[in-house]
């Protein structure tokens, strides 16, 4: 047994393998959070008044808010003060038109990231509307995409060049009153992405995000808003490294989506914050708010998520299922190492008849971490023949680790069919022996264990992210094996 | 092939190989025999390195080379092989994918190129055909699932499969019908080949009525008490370990 340990603690030591700091002077307004800041963060975004009023409104309702506590991860006090809630890279006057105008230091970073900017690997078929910091520095594939009627750009842009959909729809499905972290977020959000994809159009290509904190104890608040209107697909992929970073950082993400009739919107996540290092010193807090609105006949949202980074995760991406038939799925693989912690899943609410949701959750607990599975499935009265079906399996690595699971059922209605299967297992050293009589390494071993026990969710995952995600949990885990 | 010298191994603070000297050349198949607890399975798990087995003391030379400071993932890719009495199961991880991986990962060790998809397909197909296995089972999770004699087969496919040079089968009798056992033995039989050294350990005769060894060794605690050919094992079937157990007392 004690062998079986030592291997363990030897093999989960791992270097954040993205941890570097770009040099960039930053535009940054001083630490704390009132008024002044969210005016100053609203002006220099140019945005017209009803952004400025809706922030304030945020804002005077977080103040009467108290931070969740319910939560199975435990971090010192966030002291909300002490954070800078606005830093821009330095831009020429109205911010780069192209590629050559954008810092070298920030392509050199997205060039470390693997990022795809450049035209020519912009052909694998990925639109990048890259976030550095707060300030969405570069948009491509926008001609082609706006040809269709789609429109993708950052929200701040999106604010100012679509102000009447951002009007109809911000808020629509996370109001700023929603909690703790939304309504912070409602009040100085930074920038994110914004997608209108117009009737009966099928977005051609994936589109990606990709999100990175830079500065020093700047939080980042990312709002992101989707919608596809009547007929409408789109799949959209949100990837996230972040460097290395001694003193924690707050990230509090709003994601909203809008599926209108028959329509249909993928959303996939790979998320590799800093998990901070082995001894859980550092590392990104990741409070995020993930809800997706089946408000159409027919209509469809599906979740996937990768979650390995991040010193703390508190995320439930979430499907309000209104349509009639509508389909909610959610797809998830978390890990934690060292002494990450994890609190995440989903909360499917069906209110429409016949709407259908599908759960399926895979824990994945090495080292000190923590992970806990928290899903609520509820079924309105109205919603007849309404189906769910939840899987929540843990696999765990090792024996100081843990596995959580929290289901909340709420049926009100006697014509629901609601199934539940859970499962929890531990990778053996009689499994690893296994392997390696057979010629595989402990490593491989682990990881085809692992992937193994991935793969309906990986499945989910377009092409190029599941290759992705699939190497982010390889080196997430090297090293911990049990 | 093997030489194994004065072997002494311990499992915690328990002493349970007590000098154990054996030599195995390539071709031959060695029996190693005895009662429960007499240490033969854990001989078979201290040459494949398990490492819950502490070597005090002795030498395991393999092909010239110092077998037990090589890592188990080394001495597979080495070409030692060993059929598990109680094969581990590996939910999620297909039959075929996790052959092709330990396959392909002995080949790089021989410096040969890996297996491509069809190719691997096809040498499965004509391996299974020695074992009479289901087809179906090559895309089931590894052993999830299998009965006891499925997973016996499956252990010798596997053997069929990667071509060792030093096989150990270790109780690979155990929970076995009799039809199953022919078959398991045929597949054996089949393998058996001039540069193939086998080792099988076994509690009972009966498996040496369908796989005839070339010496057979009895096991006594800890210590091998007799060697010799086929018919020692005709000898114990007929005695029983009971009167070998006073046969070691009085050689002492």
């Amino acid at each position: 047994m004690s062998t079986q340990i030592d291997t363990i603690e030897s093999l989960a030591e791992r270097e954040y393998k993205w941890g570097f700091v770009t040099d960039i002077g930053a535009d940054t307004v001083p630490p704390g959070l009132n008024e002044d800041v969210i005016r100053v963060i609203s002006a220099k975004k140019q945005e017209p008044p009803f952004m400025l009023e809706w922030r304030l409104r945020a804002f005077r309702h977080w103040q009467t808010m108290t931070e969740p506590t319910w939560q199975n991860v435990h971090y010192p006090p966030i002291d909300y003060q002490s954070i800078v809630y606005y830093s821009a890279p330095k831009s020429k006057k109205d911010g780069p038109k192209s590629l050559d105008e954008v810092d070298p230091e920030l392509l050199k970073t997205y060039d470390k990231l693997g990022i795809p900017l450049r035209e020519r690997e912009m052909l694998a078929g990925v639109a990048v509307d890259a976030v550095f910091d707060s300030v969405s520095v570069a948009t491509t594939f926008k001609g082609k995409l706006a040809d269709m009627g789609i429109i993708f750009c950052s929200f701040s842009e999106a604010v100012r060049e679509h102000p009447d959909l951002v009007k109809k729809y911000l808020g629509s499905v996370v109001p700023f009153s929603d909690n703790f972290f939304a309504a912070l977020n409602a009040a100085v959000f930074s920038d994110g992405s914004f997608c209108y994809v117009p009737k009966g159009v099928r977005c051609p290509m994936e589109l990606s995000t990709y999100f990175r904190i830079n500065a020093a104890n700047t939080g980042q608040f990312e709002r992101t808003l989707i919608i596809a209107d009547e007929g409408a697909y789109v799949s959209y992929l949100e990837g996230c490294t972040a460097p290395m970073r001694d003193t924690n950082q707050l990230h509090a993400a709003v994601v909203e989506l809008v599926a209108h009739d028959n329509a249909q919107i993928k959303y996939s996540t790979v998320q590799n914050w800093y998990p901070g290092d082995k001894e859980g010193k550092g590392g990104i807090y990741n409070f995020v708010t993930k809800r997706g609105k089946c408000a159409g006949v027919n209509s469809k949202i599906s979740w996937t998520q990768v979650e390995t980074g991040s010193a703390i995760t508190w995320k439930y991406p979430s499907c309000l299922l209104l349509g009639d038939n509508s389909v909610g799925e959610f797809y998830s693989v978390a890990l934690t190492n060292n002494y990450q912690q994890a609190d995440t899943g989903t909360k499917m609410i069906h209110i429409g008849k016949n709407t259908r949701s599908t759960i399926v959750s895979k824990g994945i607990s090495a080292g000190h971490g923590q992970n806990t599975y928290r899903g609520a499935v509820k079924i309105l009265k109205s919603a007849t023949n309404a189906r769910n079906y939840s899987q929540c399996d843990s696999l765990l690595l090792g024996d100081k680790c843990g596995a959580h699971t929290f289901p909340y059922l709420e049926v009100k209605n006697t014509s629901a069919t609601v199934e539940h299967e859970a499962s929890t297992s531990k990778i053996g050293e009689d499994q690893i022996f296994y392997c390696r009589q057979r010629g595989i390494s402990t490593e491989d071993a682990v990881s085809m264990i692992v992937h193994g026990f991935c793969k309906e969710v990986f499945r989910e995952l377009p092409m190029e992210f599941a290759v992705e995600a699939q190497k982010l949990l390889g080196v997430s885990l090297e090293g911990s094996v049990g | 092939m093997l030489e194994i010298r004065n072997l002494h191994a311990r499992v915690g603070q328990k002493e349970i190989l007590k000098g154990i000297d054996l030599t195995v050349k390539a071709g031959e198949v060695h029996a190693i025999m005895g009662p429960n607890g007499s240490g033969k399975s854990t001989l078979a798990q201290v040459l494949a390195g398990r490492d819950l087995y502490v070597v005090t003391e002795g030498q395991v030379l393999y092909n010239g080379k110092d077998l037990l400071e090589m890592s188990p993932e080394d001495r597979a890719r080495e070409g030692v092989f060993m059929a598990f009495q109680y094969p581990v199961e590996i939910p999620g991880v297909s039959n075929l994918y996790f052959l092709k991986a330990a396959l392909n990962t002995i080949r790089k060790n021989r410096g040969l190129p890996d297996l491509d998809a069809m190719d691997f397909l096809a040498l499965v197909k004509e391996r299974m055909k020695i074992m009479e296995m289901d087809q179906s089972l090559l895309n089931r999770p590894v052993n999830a699932g299998f009965s006891g004699g499925e997973k016996k087969r499956n252990e010798i496919f596997q053997m069929a499969v990667l071509e060792p040079k030093l096989a150990i089968l270790d109780e690979t009798d155990s929970g076995l019908d009799i039809d199953a056992l022919k078959t398991v033995a045929a597949g054996v039989n089949a393998l058996r080949s001039p540069e193939r050294s086998m080792i099988l350990v076994t509690h009972y005769q009966r498996l040496l009525d369908y796989i005839t060894p070339d010496f057979v060794h009895v096991l006594s605690d800890g210590r091998i008490v007799k060697s010799g050919g086929k018919e020692l094992a005709l000898e114990l079937e007929a005695s029983g370990y009971a009167g070998l157990e006073w046969e070691t007392a009085d050689a002492r």
